[in-house]
């Protein structure tokens, strides 16, 4: 009788133990989402970057953004993109591009006296789609831009 | 003497001010590997960029190794008139820091 309840009691004590780590763990990831969103930007799937930066994978195509993109870039290494968009109550603007090794590259924090408009310079692997999710108000809106890359840089 | 990291203009058309940065960088994305030696190239990007108007946070960028080498940086803000300060800093992921800082024109 003596012997099952000692059993007893060194298991539920594993379990608390085990408990406690599990907690531990599920707070680390946070502190470091805190500064910069490291996971975001080291994820290699466009599902796990989205989730990391903009909270969400599901997106409502929107006519009030625009991707400005060249139909043919000529230099993956340098693609000149710009971000239009007339929704109001812009927070975030995030550029992606599927088929990078890291599909995020960048995200925009904006102020509420920012336009929603946004010109950079990104890097592409390859020929593929341009999305740019714009979080306004809360919600995800989306638009893309297909950009065809020639390598080698002689035109085509 | 060191070059300057970033380069900024800055206008204002009724009161709307547009901006256009250039900052220098390699932007190393850390998966390119070095022609003669084969090594890996280690990563080096800018990872945040703010940029402030009188003191006042209008734009954080946060950036990936996606972005191109010498980023450029192009966007428009209200509430803005001449003589307004404008600045831009830069964190990169080795921690080095970079600021500069424009008058509105």
């Amino acid at each position: 009788m003596t012997n099952t309840r000692r059993i007893f009691l060194k298991a539920s004590l594993a379990a608390s133990t085990l408990a406690v780590a599990a907690g531990a763990n599920l707070l680390t990831p946070r502190t470091v989402l805190a500064a910069w969103p490291a996971k975001a930007f080291n994820a290699k799937k466009m599902d796990a970057a989205m989730n990391g930066i903009v909270g969400g994978t599901q997106t409502t195509p929107s006519n009030d953004i625009t991707v400005e993109a060249p139909d043919i870039a000529e230099n993956g290494a340098i693609v000149s993109i710009t971000v239009k968009t007339s929704l109001p109550k812009v927070e975030s603007i995030s550029v992606f591009v599927p088929v990078n090794a890291y599909p995020l590259a960048s995200s925009y924090n904006l102020s509420d006296t920012t336009d929603g408009f946004i010109t950079s310079r990104i890097k592409m692997a390859k020929t593929s789609n341009v999305i740019a999710v714009v979080k306004s108000n809360g919600k995800l809106y989306s638009a893309k831009k297909s950009v065809k890359v020639t390598l080698g840089g002689c035109g085509g | 003497m060191a070059k300057k990291k970033i380069k900024i203009r800055a206008w204002v058309d009724g009161s709307k001010a547009s901006v256009k940065a250039l900052m220098f960088h390699p932007m190393e994305t850390g998966l390119r590997k070095d022609k003669t030696t084969g090594k890996k190239i280690e990563a080096h990007y800018i990872t945040e960029v703010t940029c402030t108007h009188n003191g006042k946070n209008v734009l954080t960028c946060l950036w990936g190794p996606g972005v191109s080498k010498n980023p450029y940086l192009s966007f428009r803000f209200n509430n803005a008139k001449k003589g307004d300060k404008f600045k831009i800093s830069w964190v990169d992921n080795k921690g080095a820091k970079a600021e500069q800082e424009a008058t509105i024109s």
